[in-house]
């Protein structure tokens, strides 16, 4: 019988539940007290790995074989001897977000994270090195195209792998945007056409966009949808051209958090809040979004969801989806799933702490 | 021979069980903490980034009063010096 384990990262340790026949058991605790920030599950190899922020001790990176039974510390990525800009030393800030290089790659893994740099290990997570290409890239050492705006500097957020080519993958980095490699990263290039920005004089740049959250449709791997500082946006032509898909009335507009089907290229989910000034639900009620035709509508899907004063927000990396099994967390501790993909949402914990970041694990 | 004495925040035990007070050749700090890394290993990214600078909410004491180096570790330990190593009451 197969055992689905939703791994929940917050600020305050890392929880894990596991569901059976679609019902959660009892969870367990894992890095109890210390802010998880990072999580992911190397499919590969059934890996858990969980990025750690320390306030006093620094960003760490650990992992487990055996479904959190025990955890080691890995390697970690390192910036020495690299410099932000001239004359100014790069340290690591965050471990954003993690991922496997490809079914023929293994032991291979990406790393993204803040100050902007795009890492890579070829053993396991024992070593990383910076990917150099893009570290030099012209629009990186560009205050105008790269740059920190919710942090202090840019960090790289989303990673895509192209199944049909593991050399190709792309990036998203808030700010600068979209960028694409079909060479395993020895070149890059960036894909933004069609984006907005409308905080900069030019709202057209060709880099200095802030893509929130960027996802790929597995099955048809051209159709790749972002939720944008500044709306919506999809892509059905491996992100050359992105067309704004946001609600027509102005909502669904503004978020972070973003789910898609891998398998219907037209569905997808996200859970707006109000704007970037407040970073609340819209109505203080806590809705879920969802399209069917690629975003040229969208519907609310929120049965049993608070729908009153409700101030959560659900960060970037804390939906997930998997087959039919729906979940998000909210930066207040709430914790929501559905199981058969009707959108009837239950509670499953009203109590933890500020959630960054979920991830499914399958055993 | 007189070596100095580096002690430690009880909060490092829990990355470090087997943490104790150590006694370490003198130099400056960065050359203790290298030291210490030889004895625990990975217990150095803790207290430096990756530039090797003093990580902003980790404290060091030597002779009870805070390094004056945290950029380059340079102050000098003597052999019957006491070094702290603390987390600072920041941070959360």
């Amino acid at each position: 019988m197969h055992t689905l384990n939703l791994l929940v990262g917050t600020s305050k340790g890392l929880v894990v539940y596991p569901f059976h026949n679609q019902k959660p058991l009892t969870p367990s605790v894992h890095f109890k007290g210390f802010p998880v920030s990072m999580i992911y599950v190397d499919d590969r190899t059934n890996t858990w790995w969980a990025g750690l922020s320390h306030r006093h001790w620094g960003e760490k990176l650990h992992f487990s074989l055996d479904q959190g039974n025990t955890w080691h510390q890995a390697g970690l990525p390192s910036y020495r001897n690299y410099e932000y800009r001239p004359g100014k030393a790069a340290t690591l800030k965050k471990i954003w977000v993690m991922q496997q290089a490809g079914h023929d790659k293994p032991g291979c893994l990406w790393l993204g994270t803040e100050p902007g740099g795009l890492f890579y290990s070829e053993d396991n997570g024992k070593t990383f090195h910076l990917n150099e290409s893009l570290w030099n890239h012209p629009s990186r050492l560009d205050d105008q195209q790269w740059f920190g705006t919710g942090k202090d500097f840019p960090f790289i957020h989303s990673i895509l792998i192209d199944p049909r080519n593991s050399d190709h993958v792309y990036i998203a980095v808030s700010c600068a945007g979209v960028f694409e490699t079909t060479d395993g990263g020895k070149t890059w290039t960036p894909r933004n056409k069609g984006l907005m920005a409308a905080y900069l004089p030019n709202q057209s740049p060709e880099v200095g966009h802030d893509p929130h959250q960027m996802l790929m449709c597995q099955s048809q791997p051209d159709v790749i949808w972002q939720q944008n500082h500044c709306g919506i946006f999809r892509s059905t032509d491996g992100g050359k051209n992105w067309l704004d898909i946001g609600g027509k009335n102005g909502w669904p507009f503004y978020g972070f958090a973003l789910a898609v089907d891998n398998h219907n290229p037209d569905v997808a989910w996200v859970i707006p809040a109000e704007s970037d000034e407040s970073r609340i639900p819209a109505n203080l009620q806590l809705q879920v979004c969802k399209t069917v035709d690629g975003g040229k509508t969208w519907q609310s899907k929120s049965e049993g969801l608070v729908q009153s004063f409700a101030f959560d927000l659900v960060l970037r990396h804390a939906f997930v989806k998997q087959n039919t099994f729906l979940a998000f967390g909210t930066t207040n501790g709430n914790l929501y799933y559905s199981t058969d993909e009707s959108e009837i949402w239950q509670s499953l914990n009203q109590n933890l702490a500020p959630i960054n970041s979920l991830s499914i694990a399958m055993s | 021979m007189l070596m100095p004495k580096v002690k430690f925040t009880s909060a490092l035990k829990r990355f470090f069980p087997s943490l104790s007070e150590t006694k370490l050749e003198a130099g400056t700090v960065r050359t203790v903490l290298a030291k210490l890394e030889e004895n625990y290993p990975g217990i150095s990214s803790y207290i430096v980034d990756d530039a090797g600078q003093l990580r902003q909410h980790v404290n060091i004491f030597l002779r009870g009063e805070l390094i004056k180096d945290r950029i380059h570790l340079s102050d000098e330990v003597k052999p019957n010096d006491e070094v702290l190593i603390f987390q600072a009451l920041s941070g959360g």
